[in-house]
């Protein structure tokens, strides 16, 4: 079967999409026009991924893919498929949301999620990451209450702590 | 949202890609051709695309290339742009695709969405205009290479059906002295005032801007100055100014005076830099 005539069983646009998401294998079936971000929260009920510009710029809705940090509102659902997903709510105590809270570097709470997915991602590619590395990663993610510094002292503090011996990843 | 369905495939060789969008094209479906698909899914958001099929090529194994064969660096159309500056294969071009957007939307944007989008900046081609970069292109009728200067004059220039396969650049441009600079209206991530990229071959320097104009160029007049012995770095500058393809671009990043005046700096800079004066 070639590719059109397989795809033409899905003229009506609906594709079955099959996901690992924070450890569980889901499948379900979505629209080819529907961002991760929507299948994420209004599919599977993951509503810590924060729908924000939906214009990839403020970050609020970064999820973790392959080990990556993205951004699930510049994704299609369906560009998913197969892949493993890791959500706020897939982690558990990991170092980056620990110094959140130990450095209230929180506001509103609005951009949390997204700037500690990022800050996991970046534990994860980079345990070692210079400030270059943290600065262009920080860059990803806008806090319109501007709780920057505080931010940027929970991920040098999760740095730090990883270092020393801690878990880069939690459990997630 | 995007607010209209359309229909999506994920075709695993260049040949079902353009049979896929042939097809497409003749239902009236009017097909995408889909890599990141970061700026398809901001322009439907929009309404300003409305695609009734998107044909993704991320499966396409020649499309996920990024190596070296012999004399040639090969990136694939779908390599992220930040997998391009994680290879630190053809660092100029590392750096000019860090400047595009931010990280972690660099983990989605492609080489060959920044070349061959709609949004006029495409920085990540100026390393390969000043490396006379060979572009291979795919369509109904195969596989093709060209030189870069043939397809992209201000935006790509494709037939309709073909898709952006694979860069292709010579070893010997890759580690050439280099400059690259950034100005932006502020911070560090956004839309260029001005991108200049330059490097030093033999005695001559080579130049691409993006920015200035409303589309990323490199000007064999503008060269031709840059590259006048006798003339002072502020001369040269000044002389490339008025030899612009284009009126300077005003838009809300900034007037075309400022852009000028940025432009000119750029440009003494980047003299500084690679004559060392």
């Amino acid at each position: 079967m070639n590719v059109l005539e397989s795809a033409s069983l899905n003229s009506n646009a609906i594709y079955p999409l099959e996901l690992e998401v924070n450890g569980e294998r889901r499948w379900l079936w979505v629209r080819a026009a529907e961002t991760l971000l929507h299948t994420l929260r209004d599919h599977l009920g993951l509503t810590g991924c924060k729908p924000g510009c939906e214009n990839g710029d403020c970050g609020a809705c970064t999820v973790i893919l392959n080990g990556l940090p993205m951004k699930s509102c510049l994704m299609l659902a369906v560009e998913a498929d197969g892949q493993r997903i890791t959500t706020i709510e897939g982690l558990k105590h990991s170092p980056v949301q620990e110094q959140f809270v130990l450095k209230q570097a929180f506001q509103c709470g609005y951009c949390t999620s997204g700037f500690i997915m990022n800050g996991h991602g970046l534990l994860s590619a980079h345990p070692d990451a210079d400030p270059e590395t943290i600065r262009l990663w920080l860059e990803s993610n806008i806090c319109r209450c501007t709780s920057y510094e505080e931010i940027h002292g929970a991920i040098m503090a999760a740095l730090a702590v990883n270092k020393e011996g801690g878990s880069a990843t939690g459990s997630s | 949202m995007i607010p209209f369905d359309f229909e999506y495939y994920r075709p695993s060789s260049v040949k079902e890609a353009a049979d896929a969008y042939q097809a497409l094209q003749a239902q009236g479906k009017q097909p995408m051709y889909w890599s990141g698909g970061t700026e398809i899914i901001t322009m439907a958001r929009l309404n300003e695309d409305r695609p009734g099929a998107v044909v993704d090529l991320k499966a396409i194994p020649e499309c996920n290339v990024i190596e070296f064969r012999e004399n040639d660096l090969i990136i694939g159309g779908c390599v992220t742009l930040s997998a391009v500056t994680g290879s630190n294969f053809f660092p100029l071009l590392g750096r000019a695709a860090q400047g595009v957007a931010d990280q972690t939307s660099r983990n989605k944007i492609t080489l060959g969405g920044n070349l061959c989008g709609r949004i006029y900046y495409r920085e990540a081609v100026l390393p390969l205009l000043v490396a006379d970069s060979r572009l291979v292109i795919a369509g109904k009728g195969g596989v093709r290479e060209a030189a870069i200067h043939e397809v992209f004059r201000g935006q790509i220039r494709l037939e309709p059906g073909e898709f952006l396969l694979q860069t292709v650049t010579d070893r010997e441009f890759v580690s050439l002295p280099s400059v690259h600079v950034k100005k932006r209206q502020i911070g560090n991530v956004g839309y260029p005032l001005v991108t200049l990229v330059a490097v030093k071959k033999g005695s001559r320097i080579r130049a691409a801007f993006s920015g200035i104009c409303g589309f990323p160029f490199r000007s064999a007049s503008i060269e031709q100055v840059l590259n006048t012995p006798g003339l002072s770095a502020e001369e040269r500058a000044r002389q490339a100014a008025g030899r612009l393809p284009a009126p300077p671009l005003t838009n809300t990043e900034g007037t075309a005076d400022y852009r000028l005046f940025l432009f000119k700096q750029t440009i003494k800079d980047a003299i500084h830099a690679l004559e060392g004066r």
